[in-house]
């Protein structure tokens, strides 16, 4: 895991491009179709979340069977079939079912953790950047120890203390991202706060409450949604080490990491069982970091 | 630059003692399960009770821990409750089959994604720029593991040209440098589609800004402008960066690790932390967060190095 | 060859994501060599464009569609890569505006003027630098050896900007071209500048090319001028035939909306361009001026395309532009000045600042380094009047900003006091002051980019300050802001705009109309027009002095603009590095007797007069940093007129002409001509 070193510059970047040119306001709907329009690769990578959000609102309606019946007479044959599209695994379960029910877990998971993260880590950030001093220097330095863990030992200790449970995870993930959420944050407030629309709210005597949240946290949009995407493919993958681990959600549930750790001994032998779910979870980051990509550009030029 | 590197390494000791004693706290929340665990299943309450005493564990937590961090100073860091050696021992092993790993790695990413990022960088939107964009992004949104899986499929099951485990022993039928190809492999993959992608964006800036142009004014040729001018100032933002990596690479290899069955440093973590073998969790904290927090300085004191603006 | 470049009717498309615009529209003229050309316009209108097109360094998307551009009689698109490196920097070189920018921050300045030479033909790195250390020197650079080896950020902006002009003429190119070369540099630095140009240009014989939106600057060099508006060239001339005889209707609402520093008095009332350069503009088959013009004819300016015709009797001086007589009947008519209002100096004093003084400490907390104070404000005295506006004047760092910001709250004062009726706001910091007080006094900011926030629409902005400084409710809010957008002259359409979609100008009027929504008896006002364009900035200008003018506001206008001053103020406070040097009356201090401070900062400003000649003083160095302590006078370190060696022992005593005050050792003469005895009797107490 390397999401803890990879914000700093990147938390550097956002700012920059707040800076650069606020873009047309539209309608939210004729915002998202101009972006769309404008990059193919944001395009490809809201393709792929959406076919996954589909998947996993109407998991009930689209998955040919359920994700845990076991039938254990289909391993003689456990390939892609008409009837299996995806094959089954080594207990005889249909893979394409257990994805579409894994991609609700991993959907209702990772933005869960991910928007907890973004709650604390956007409040921290606009404190600890509009007050400044001791604040400031407290929450920075209580940030800075937590990212100094590697993240991946980190989540182990918690997991192996607390045990694994969907709260657990949403828990570690949400404490352990927002320092960074909160660096992003603090960096768009510090810039903000100096602005004379600032000294103007000021001067009429508005509360520090309401400067922090009408004032300065509507101009961090850009860059926070931005990172809320990176940050919901890293959590995709953080949750997939977790399963790989074997420190996941418990079982029977499908979870994609899960899956692979369970098929990953029998690569010789049916390496589909491993490469499908491998192939979903990729596909799910790469979904999330296009989008990323893509929106980033388009408040770069404009 | 002599008193901030004395500044930063007392920081550094304070947050060392910070996590430590944290750690420490987090483990010793329910202290029973240690000589429980020592003794096994079988043995009777009253048994646990008086090893409890035995190892001192009736003491407020104050006192073990400054008891722990003396002897950790020392060099002494306890014994594995798993695999019953000295901490110590057991983390050298393990650390130096990990920082051999970790090298390799680190000498075939950085140069690569320097490359690569530099020659997509220097020419903004030209086709190759986009291909490297979009591969590096691919490359770093591809998990450990599930690279893992596609190369193990196609180098081993299919091809069989390599190993599917590294176990750094040569009997395994496969040579010892082999089995490092694997691993090389997927950290490569997944660490350098992201230093690519933080090469090229640094890049693009500085050959976007006035001095970039005013080079090419003066009658400079783009080599020399790129070589001359540009290549210095793009590396000043990636270099902290590009040093964090190594930070990855000792601490962060849990799961290459565990796909390869190789005995490293990530992989003892991992055990360790599934057995509650709180010395070897303990330790190995305070050897990855060291790291870290050496990379930092490192890469605080490089920049300063590079940017002349920030020399103190 | 006797034309080092030449721009035979050019024509440069833009090909992007809105389809093609024409970013120049048939741009000719030509510089001989060693020849100064101006090109003047504001922003947007495709000056810089002119620029990379010379050096055949488009960015882009950018093409030329049409025309040729020659350098030195060789048609640049027809260069190799090879040939085109060794015209630029060799012989084409170009000097920018941000210098900072423009230098690479992590090489020395010795190893970046090296190159050039090293680039064309010397291989000799010894030469190289002797030639660089050479130039150094030719450019006024103290200590042209330890500078080689700085890096630039270690330099001030006038010494970047001179080290950029030096590696330009490293090579002794044929010729030089300036982009804004002094925008973003105080007046002094500014004057030192252009004085070295002046002179480096007879030197070398190097001919430039002169961009700039500022007419004063393009006066002092330049004995051509190129008038750009939208991407066509709209007049061109010997420089004093279109200052004195502009053709064009722009060119004439350029100079007419110019404040002038020569003015008589306060008041004369600027003649501002109606409305803003929009995008189709440029696309207009006919004069892409007529939906601004207030001489347009269908017929003769819409429907079909306008050529260059002769302007006047002088040789070259042309003029795009179908009505030229009408034209110029029309606007020897237009002529009218308001008679100089005089100074009420028994307006009723609003504001009253002693001994106002605000320091800051740096470092020292964590740093470990030992503290240092900024001494941002020493000691002001001053007082604002109802009715009059009151200008602080000083170039970057002299404080004046502290000063305002102190006086709004936003910053507490270190000592002092600045009364308000009963109250010291001195005493009270923004957060600290009543309701009642804070609607008192609001402020008008410099940067129309920051001054609202681009994530709430005009009418919300003007909306909350109703709100919350006069307790209005939603409905009432609503009738006030429609309103207050009628008092600032804007459209009520442009209320469910946001920020961006507004232009400058529109937005410092939304900002005018915030200040303004609490009715406040005490406006303070940030270099309000400083990031506007001339003929918008002239419209600002009017707006605020009618606002004033009909509501009895106080005004405090912080400015390093003298025209702009002499145009506006009442009164005028001068400062230099913290401390008020001067105070009086605008009519008092703009005549002499002057402190040396006021008399260089009144040499310096640009003039838009070609025959103003050279500025009589200009003053070396920059100001010192604020962190020293001061012993005798702030501004002995750079003033000309410095009598011995009194000006660093002793403070200067303060001298007084009545109501007018200058604080200089000089012993100066009393005022050739008497201000109103009326003045004398409301002299401040000493
Ligand atoms: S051509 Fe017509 S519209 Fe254009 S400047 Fe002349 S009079 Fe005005
Ligand atoms: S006191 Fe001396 S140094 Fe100061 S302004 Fe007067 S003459 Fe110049």
């Amino acid at each position: 895991m390397t999401e803890a070193t990879r914000d700093i510059p990147a938390a550097a970047a956002y700012v920059e491009v707040a800076r650069a040119r606020p873009r047309i306001k539209l309608g939210a709907l004729a915002r998202v179709w101009n972006l769309l329009s404008y990059s193919p690769i944001a395009t490809v990578g809201a393709a792929i979340i959406l076919f996954w959000c589909v998947c996993a609102i109407f998991a009930p309606w689209v998955a040919p069977y359920p994700p845990n019946k076991i039938d254990s007479a289909l391993l003689a044959y456990p390939y892609p079939t008409s009837q299996h599209w995806l094959g089954v695994d080594h207990l005889g379960r249909d893979i394409a079912s257990r994805l579409i029910w894994g991609a609700r877990t991993v959907l209702i998971v990772a933005p869960i953790a991910v928007l907890t993260a973004a709650a604390l880590g956007t409040f921290l950030g606009l404190l600890s950047g509009y007050r400044g001093g001791a604040a400031d220097a407290v929450i920075m330095r209580v940030g800075d120890t937590l990212l100094a863990f590697p993240k991946i030992i980190l989540y182990l200790i918690i997991i192996a203390k607390f045990g694994a449970s969907a709260f657990n995870i949403v828990a570690v993930i949400g404490v352990t991202n927002a320092p960074i959420i909160a660096r992003i944050v603090r960096a768009v407030t510090l810039d903000v706060k100096n602005r004379d629309y600032v000294a103007a709210a000021r001067m009429r005597g508005e509360s520090p409450l309401y400067i922090m949240l009408v004032e300065i946290l509507p101009n961090a949009r850009g860059p926070l949604i931005v990172d809320l995407f990176l940050r919901l493919g890293y959590t995709t993958i953080a949750i997939g080490v977790l399963g790989f681990l074997g420190v996941g959600l418990p079982p029977p549930d499908p979870d994609w990491g899960g899956m692979i750790k369970e098929t990953y001994g029998m690569l010789f032998v049916w390496p589909h069982m491993t490469i499908i779910p491998s192939i979903a979870i990729s596909s799910l980051v790469i979904g999330c970091n296009f989008l990323a990509t893509g929106l980033r550009e388009s408040s770069v030029d404009g | 630059m002599l008193r901030y590197t004395a500044k930063q390494l007392a920081n550094m000791a304070i947050t060392l003692f910070a996590v430590s004693f944290l750690v420490f706290a987090l483990n010793e929340l329910s202290p029973g399960d240690v000589a429980r665990k020592l003794l096994g299943a079988y043995a009777t309450q009253s048994q646990v009770d008086i090893l409890y005493k035995e190892m001192g564990l009736d003491r407020p937590l104050i006192v073990r821990y400054l008891e722990y961090m003396g002897n950790a100073l020392a060099g002494d860091f306890g014994q594995s409750l798993v695999f019953r050696r000295p901490v110590s021992e057991l983390l050298f092993d393990r650390l130096g089959n990990t920082m051999i790993l970790a090298a390799i790695s680190f000498a075939v990413i950085v140069p690569l994604s320097m490359l690569l990022g530099v020659l997509a960088g220097m020419r903004e939107r030209s086709l190759f720029d986009r291909a490297i964009s979009v591969f590096s992004s691919i490359c770093a949104s591809i998990p450990e593991f599930a690279m893992g899986v596609f190369l193990l499929a196609i180098f081993v099951v299919w091809l069989g040209m390599l190993p599917g485990v590294s176990p750094l022993r040569a009997d395994s039928g496969w040579a010892v440098w082999m089995q490092f190809v694997l691993p090389v492999l997927v950290v490569t993959f997944y660490d350098a589609g992201y230093l690519i992608s933080m090469i090229r964006s640094s890049m693009v800036e500085v050959m976007r800004s006035a001095y970039i142009r005013t080079a090419t004014l003066k009658g400079m040729s783009f080599r020399g402008v790129v070589a001359k001018h540009a290549l210095r100032n793009a590396l000043i933002t990636p270099f902290t960066v590009i040093l964090l990596q190594l930070n990855y690479l000792v601490s962060g290899l849990v799961v290459v690790e565990t796909l390869f069955a190789y005995p490293g440093f990530g992989r003892l973590m991992l055990e360790a932390a599934l057995s509650k073998d709180i010395a070897v969790i303990e330790a190995g904290t305070l050897v990855a967060v060291s790291v870290t927090m050496l990379t930092q300085l490192f890469g605080d004191l490089g920049y300063m190095l590079l940017d002349p603006r920030i020399r103190v | 060859m006797a034309d080092v470049l030449v721009f035979d009717k050019v024509s440069i498309d833009y090909r992007g994501k809105a389809g093609v615009q024409r970013i120049l529209n048939d741009v000719s003229f030509s510089i001989p060599a060693g020849g100064s050309m101006g090109l003047v316009g504001e922003s947007g209108c495709g000056k810089s464009t002119v620029a990379l097109a010379a050096m055949r360094y488009l960015p882009r998307g950018m093409t030329v569609a049409e025309g040729r551009i020659s350098v030195e009689g060789r048609d640049t698109a027809g260069l190799s890569d090879a040939e085109l490196r060794r015209v630029r920097g060799n012989r084409v070189a170009m000097i920018y505006q941000d210098p900072m920018s423009s230098l690479n921050p992590v090489m020395t300045v010795g190893e970046q003027l090296m190159e050039v030479p090293l680039l064309h033909g010397v291989t000799d790195r010894a030469v190289a630098f002797q030639r660089a250390v050479a130039m150094l020197g030719e450019v006024r650079l103290p200590d042209a050896e330890a500078m080689m080896a700085r890096y630039p950020h270690q330099l001030s902006g006038g010494q970047q900007q001179r080290v950029v002009i030096a590696m330009a003429l490293m090579a002794e190119p044929a010729l030089l071209i300036m982009d804004e070369p002094t925008t973003g540099l105080d007046v002094t630095i500014e004057a030192a500048i252009l004085e070295l140009v002046r002179e480096l240009r007879s030197k070398f014989g190097a001919a430039i090319l002169f961009i700039s939106h500022n007419l004063g600057t393009v006066a002092r060099i330049c004995d051509r001028i190129g008038v750009l508006y939208a991407g066509r060239l709209v007049e061109t001339g010997d420089i004093r035939s279109v200052f004195h005889r502009p053709a064009h209707p722009y060119t004439h609402g350029l100079l007419s909306a110019l404040p002038r520093i020569d003015a008589r008095g306060k008041g004369a009332r600027l003649h501002p361009i109606e409305g803003t350069l929009a995008a189709a503009d440029r696309a207009r088959p006919g004069c892409a001026f007529s939906p601004r013009c207030p001489h347009m004819a269908p017929a003769e300016c819409v429907e079909r395309s306008v050529p260059m015709v002769p302007a006047s009797p002088a040789a070259d001086h042309l003029a795009r532009c179908a009505r030229l007589e009408a034209v110029r009947k029309a606007s020897q008519a237009a002529w009218r000045a308001r008679p100089p209002a005089e100074a009420e100096v028994d307006a009723p004093i609003l504001l009253d600042v002693r001994h106002l003084t605000k320091n800051y400490e740096l470092g020292g907390r964590f740093g470990g380094r030992a503290k240092r104070v900024v001494r941002a404000l020493s000691d002001a005295n001053f007082q604002a009047r109802a009715g009059q506006t009151l200008a602080i004047v000083g170039e970057s760092g002299c404080g004046k900003s502290t000063l305002a910001k102190t006086i709004s709250g936003l910053i507490p004062a270190s000592a002092g006091e600045a009364r308000l009726g009963d109250a010291d706001l001195a005493q009270l910091p923004v957060d600290k002051r009543p309701r009642d007080l804070r609607r008192r006094i609001q402020m008008v900011f410099q940067n129309p980019d920051s001054t609202l926030n681009p994530s709430h629409s005009v009418e919300f902005a003007l909306a909350r300050p109703l709100k919350v400084l006069r307790g209005m409710g939603s409905g009432e809010a609503k009738r006030e802001v429609a309103r207050l957008m009628e008092q600032v002259q804007l459209p009520p359409d442009l209320l469910r705009r946001m920020p961006h979609q507004l232009s400058g100008g529109q937005r410092q009027r939304v900002a005018i109309a915030r200040a303004l929504a609490g009715e406040p008896d005490l406006v303070v006002a940030d270099e309000p027009v400083s990031a506007l364009d001339v003929s918008v900035q002239a419209a600002i200008l009017n707006l605020l002095s009618d606002l004033l003018e009909r509501s009895h506001v106080g005004l405090i206008v912080i400015s390093h603009d003298l025209a702009l001053v002499r145009h506006m103020a009442d009164w005028v406070a001068v400062m230099y590095l913290g401390r008020i040097v001067e105070y009086g009356p605008a009519d008092a201090v703009f005549r002499p007797p002057y402190h040396p401070y006021t008399e260089a900062l009144l040499a310096a400003a640009p003039k838009p007069d070609p025959d103003a000649g050279a500025p009589t003083v200009v003053l070396g160095g920059a100001m010192p940093s604020s962190t020293q302590a001061i012993v005798g006078c702030p501004f002995a370190s750079r003033c000309p007129r410095k009598i011995g060696a009194i000006c660093d022992t002793e403070t200067p005593p303060v001298r007084r002409f009545g109501v007018h005050s200058i604080a200089c050792h000089i012993d100066l003469p009393p005022p050739a001509a008497g201000i109103r005895s009326q003045a004398d009797a409301a002299a401040p107490p000493p």
